[in-house]
């Protein structure tokens, strides 16, 4: 999908704190339809803060978040989901005690993702082939890998125009990472654009258009991938260079 | 053999009606991580709008589930609505304080308006019973446990296969993912409680014809729906279920074999056995 420059998604002055203790200072960030744009960072930094404030997971003290001209600091997380923004959460979340195909029924709970559902599945089980060998399998019993391939999946049977994927690679084997990275650049060459945190700053800013460099809740760099990854501040905070 | 298998039946039959109660307190606190310590009192108020259904309308009490369910619905809902979603993030002693708090409500307004007087609903059939293979089995229990079965079987079939179900099920496993997928769980924890709330009274309406009906008949029975729920394991439903059986069966066989003042010794004794060897419940560790 062409990257147009239609802002999609705009947080402007975003600050929040953790029982008065600040983990976001006034971060201000934009992304374009049909963009994958990266925000990386150390642990600890704010970055699923910041997932979680769009999601509204987690209620700003202040600051704006507008999605296509909406306000979303005025709505519920169900409904942000309505707006069309799916979140993939951290450590991926799977219902346990559901199968892998309940999971996925489950992504397309709201009303507009219920129709599509069949072609969603067929999409998905395109995507990660493993899935529909595992169907009927618990979510729970399957292994680190096999999950985050799920929560990825049952996120995409939404419909979403804005995937926030967060720490997809996290605890996965490194032949997997390579995967789970181009899995991410073929859903955004689907349409689907994506905001994409992680700790893995080499692969998310290699296959990023734009991506944001956060340290302790403070923007401190942005620009494209290839900029960043030349950057001599990334290459020695994050890639031992 | 005889007196072993007639105790055992009709503890199977008592229990369904336990298993129902336990399975509306298991449901509610899956989704919620709220006790319902107005379980009992809830039931009891079930009990009453079937008296009431009789004594007015001429509605016999198995009739009455059919209005008993969608009324007690709607009334769980409300309370969802108006008080429980309003302490789902507080302390659990202030969670526990409320409910306890509606419960005596529900149970003081009862005596208001009826007294606490004994009341008994008398049927055709409250003292008929019939035999099978030499078994004597009572008329009422035994209508009672087809309708429990029809009803759990029911919900079975809601919670597993319907989007609504699952959706509920998936609040219970994870509230936090639940509203990532666009679910509202707020509305999950009103028809949760909702549900819960049917259960409990349908439970009631089923006891008519066989218990005495009072005010205070509900804090005897959120002890019970306490202990079955914590036997199966917090959150299970099919825990519930067989919770509720073996509930019924220890009542029953306690009161053959040892005397009906000790059969509650009995009860306490298989659930501290099984706290000791098995602390999570017996289905301790599925969820709904």
């Amino acid at each position: 999908m062409p990257i147009s420059e239609k802002v999609m998604l705009k947080i402007e002055q975003l600050s929040f704190s953790y029982d008065g203790l600040k983990v976001l200072w006034e971060i201000d960030l934009e992304v374009n339809e049909g963009e994958i744009v990266t925000v990386v960072g150390s642990n600890g930094a704010g970055k699923s803060t910041t997932l979680k404030n769009i999601s509204r997971l987690l209620k700003p003290g202040s600051g704006s978040i507008t999605f296509e001209g909406t306000d979303l600091t005025q709505l519920e997380s169900h409904e942000v989901v309505e707006k069309g923004i799916v979140q993939v959460p951290e450590g991926r979340k799977i219902f346990s005690e559901l199968t892998v195909m309940e999971n996925l029924r489950m992504g397309s709970y709201i009303k507009s993702a219920k129709k599509d559902r069949a072609r969603n599945i067929d999409w998905v089980f395109g995507l990660f082939p493993r899935l529909k060998e595992r169907e009927k399998q618990l979510g729970g019993t399957m292994s680190g890998g096999e999950q985050q391939m799920l929560a990825i999946a049952r996120g995409l049977m939404a419909n979403p125009r804005l995937l926030l994927l967060d720490e997809p690679s996290l605890g996965l084997a490194p032949l997997l990472v390579r995967n789970i990275f181009d899995i991410i650049t073929e859903i955004n060459r689907k349409g689907v654009t994506i905001l994409l945190v992680e700790q893995n700053v080499y692969q998310s800013l290699r296959v990023a258009h734009r991506g944001y460099v956060l340290e302790t809740g403070r923007v401190v760099l942005a620009g494209t991938g290839e900029a960043l990854l030349n950057e001599e501040h990334v290459k020695k905070a994050f890639l031992g260079i | 053999m005889t007196v072993f298998l007639q105790s055992l039946i009709s503890g199977i039959l008592i229990g369904g009606v336990y298993a129902l109660i336990g399975i509306g307190l298991t449901m509610i606190f899956g989704v919620m991580r709220v006790i319902n310590f107005a379980h009992g009192d809830i039931m009891m108020v079930g009990m009453y709008l079937t008296y009431n259904l009789f004594t007015l309308c001429g509605i016999d009490p198995f009739a009455s589930v059919v209005i008993c369910i969608p009324v007690m619905f709607l009334f769980g809902g409300f309370l969802q609505k108006i008080f429980i979603n309003r302490v789902l993030n507080a302390l659990p002693q202030n969670q526990i304080l409320l409910t306890i708090g509606l419960g005596l409500i529900m149970s003081n307004t009862i005596m208001l308006i009826y007294t606490s007087d004994y009341k008994i609903l008398t049927t055709s059939y409250s003292s008929g019973s019939f035999r099978i293979a030499g078994i004597s089995i009572s008329e009422p229990l035994a209508i009672s446990f087809l309708i429990t079965v029809i009803i759990t079987a029911a919900l079975y079939w809601f919670l597993m296969k319907t989007d609504m179900g699952q959706a509920i099920r998936a609040t219970a496993q994870d509230r936090e993912a639940a509203q990532l997928m666009g679910i509202n769980v707020k509305r999950m924890s009103v028809i949760a409680f909702g549900l819960g709330t049917a259960l409990a009274g349908t439970a009631g309406a089923l006891i008519t014809p066989t218990y005495y009906i009072f005010p205070q008949i509900g804090s005897t029975f959120t002890l019970k729906a306490f202990v079955i729920t914590v036997l199966g394991g917090m959150g299970s439903v099919i825990g519930a279920t067989l919770g509720g059986v073996i509930i019924g069966i220890a009542e029953s066989m306690g009161a053959v074999y040892i005397s009906s003042g000790w059969k509650e010794v009995l009860v306490y004794v298989i659930f501290l056995l099984v706290l000791l060897f098995k602390p999570s419940g017996l289905m301790g560790k599925s969820r709904m």
